[in-house]
């Protein structure tokens, strides 16, 4: 449904340097892929390029090279009314609402029904039943100001599904919610997707969106994709060093402070590794840490640990110390990776005199 | 006082609101497209045009920057040749209404600049075309700046057509030089000011109306 291939977009700064203009690229050759009626997300930090990404979709960044495809339609190669005509099957949704203070609620989401010329009477017709979905019925004659954050995105939602579009493309849209608001927004759009088929790509730098509504997720990083997987493989398993950060950051999952301070990068001649376990599917069911007391006889203290369920799949996360002679512990940690367990040494510290 | 005096008076004060009231709905017509023009042409805008944004900016600053007074005399051939004379009300109307264009054409570019641009961004991705946002966005949004806008030039005009009596404009301006300055006649005086003050009110009064009105902020 959204196809981008190889697009780059560099940025030309005012001024120049050495003769030459000061340019910053913020997409690196991105290649992307969005099946039609998945919730796909970008995730990334703040000025990793997430903005620029959602923004040339639509167009309203234009990519420096490459491609731009939304339902089998090329709209870098489109002329400016052609392409008017093909955003009006992509709707948009944005962190700060971005509605029309001096309209109405109902004619907030007129509007892009007036944009496409739509008759009154048909206009009417259409937006009753929208309002109801997005559940602000009552609230048709009021105008923004009157409004919560959380309501105002509903009309932003109605407004963007308006048009029938086939795509909905959500620029943070939870970001300045509260957490509660953020989640019946989720919901909003989760119903909408499984009720409308409706595509969605949305960029945001919260984790939990990701992990409530996405079936797939992609990581950006400075202008590049550099990872890109379905939700339950990326927070069991994350294949980059910032994925990692991600989710352990969602996870509030570190070794305690004092533990950290203590921790070496070589095993040393009086060391215990500290490990980070992760388990997922059968692994969270067997009852690993005792087995490993009995058949390694080694010691396991467990520091943190956490079970989350992620779309259907558990994940079971540990940091734990492993305590006992050097070839034990070495025994223990072959131990649990033959039984698919996703290991990693975080270091090592010294045994208590 | 006589009942000459008062008819006057009368006249001088219907004479101050029709010099206004042509002035303010012509400059206002050309001004606020004109307002509209400066903003939608400036780089990054939804119509940019630099060369086009530079050369509108730089005439308006022109018109901004000549003193009125001296505005009024220069364009003497310009206003005989509009309206046939050089004294009277709809003369000086000429002068009023040049230098309040480019002064609305600025308070209008002013109140579009407070737009938030995320409301053209959320209107572009939708498909609006220029037009569309100028008159489904921008020009909407602006409303309230926009009465705003009018009610400063209008404020403004009133207290102009009093210094377009120094040329014989008739109005207020003219009543009070004539009568209250060269002929020592404080009434006079104090009556034209005291008429300019409640005529001031006034507008300003129904200007932030129509803004409290028009504005859901």
């Amino acid at each position: 449904m959204i196809r981008l291939d190889n697009v780059s977009k560099t940025y030309v700064l005012k001024g120049r340097q050495g003769g030459i203009a000061r340019t910053v690229p913020a997409l690196k050759h991105v290649d992307f892929h969005v099946p039609a009626g998945q919730i796909h997300g970008v995730i990334g930090l703040s000025g990793a390029g997430k903005s620029t990404l959602i923004r040339c979709v639509n167009l309203l960044e234009r990519p420096t090279t490459g491609t731009v495809t939304v339902d089998g339609r090329e709209l870098t190669g489109l002329s400016r009314q052609a392409l008017n005509q093909a955003r009006h099957g992509m709707g948009m949704i944005f962190q700060h609402f971005n509605l029309l203070t001096n309209r109405t609620v109902f004619a907030n989401v007129a509007l892009p029904l007036e944009l496409m010329g739509m008759p009154r009477a048909e206009i009417r017709s259409r937006i009753t039943p929208l309002l109801e979905l997005v559940g602000l019925a009552d609230k048709a004659s009021q105008y923004p100001a009157q409004l919560s954050g959380g309501q105002k995105q509903r009309v932003a939602i109605a407004r963007a599904l308006a048009s029938r579009p086939k795509v909905l493309l959500c620029d943070e849209a939870t970001s300045a919610l509260d957490p509660q608001t953020t989640g019946s927004i989720l919901a909003l759009l989760r119903d909408i997707n499984h009720k409308l088929g409706l595509t969605i790509l949305l960029i945001t730098h919260e984790m939990e969106v990701v992990k409530s509504i996405c079936h797939r997720v992609s990581l950006i990083s400075d202008g590049e994709l550099v990872e890109e997987a379905d939700v339950g493989d990326f927070f069991t398993a994350p294949k980059t060093r910032l994925g990692r950060e991600f989710l352990n950051d969602f996870l509030k999952l570190e070794p305690p402070r004092a533990l950290i301070e203590r921790l070496e990068e070589a095993p040393g001649h009086n060391t215990h590794p500290v490990v980070r376990l992760a388990f997922r599917g059968d692994a969270v069911a067997a009852p690993l840490v005792s087995r490993l007391a009995r058949e390694c006889g080694v010691d396991v203290s467990i520091l943190q640990a956490k079970v989350e369920s992620i779309q259907e799949r558990t994940l079971g996360l540990m940091i734990a110390e492993l305590m006992g002679p050097a070839e034990k512990t070495r025994e223990a940690l072959d131990y649990l990776e033959s039984h698919d367990l996703q290991v990693e040494v975080l270091g090592h510290v010294q045994r208590d005199a | 006082m006589s009942s000459a005096m008062l008819e006057l008076i009368l006249e001088a004060t219907l004479d101050t609101l029709y010099m206004v009231a042509i002035s303010g709905v012509i400059s206002a017509l050309v001004g606020i497209p004109l307002g509209v023009l400066l903003y939608v042409t400036r780089p990054g805008q939804v119509l940019a045009q630099p060369v086009l944004s530079g050369v509108l900016g730089i005439v308006t600053n022109i018109g901004r920057s000549i003193p009125f007074i001296i505005l009024m005399v220069a364009i003497i051939p310009f206003t005989r040749m509009l309206v046939g004379t050089s004294i009277g009300t709809n003369a000086a109307a000429v002068p009023l209404t040049i230098a309040a264009i480019p002064f609305i054409a600025r308070l209008v570019e002013g109140a579009l600049n407070e737009i938030n641009p995320g409301l053209v961004e959320a209107a572009q991705s939708m498909g609006a075309t220029p037009w569309q946002i100028i008159l489904k966005v921008l020009l909407p949004e602006a409303r309230g700046g926009i009465f705003t806008a009018l009610t400063v030039t209008i404020v403004t005009l009133v207290s102009y057509s009093a210094m377009a009596g120094a040329v014989g404009g008739g109005g207020l301006g003219d009543l009070g030089i004539r009568y209250g300055y060269n002929r020592f006649n404080p009434t006079i005086m104090l009556i034209t000011v005291a008429i300019l003050v409640v005529m001031v009110q006034g507008f300003q009064s129904l200007g932030d109306y129509l803004v409290r009105k028009s504005d859901h902020k």
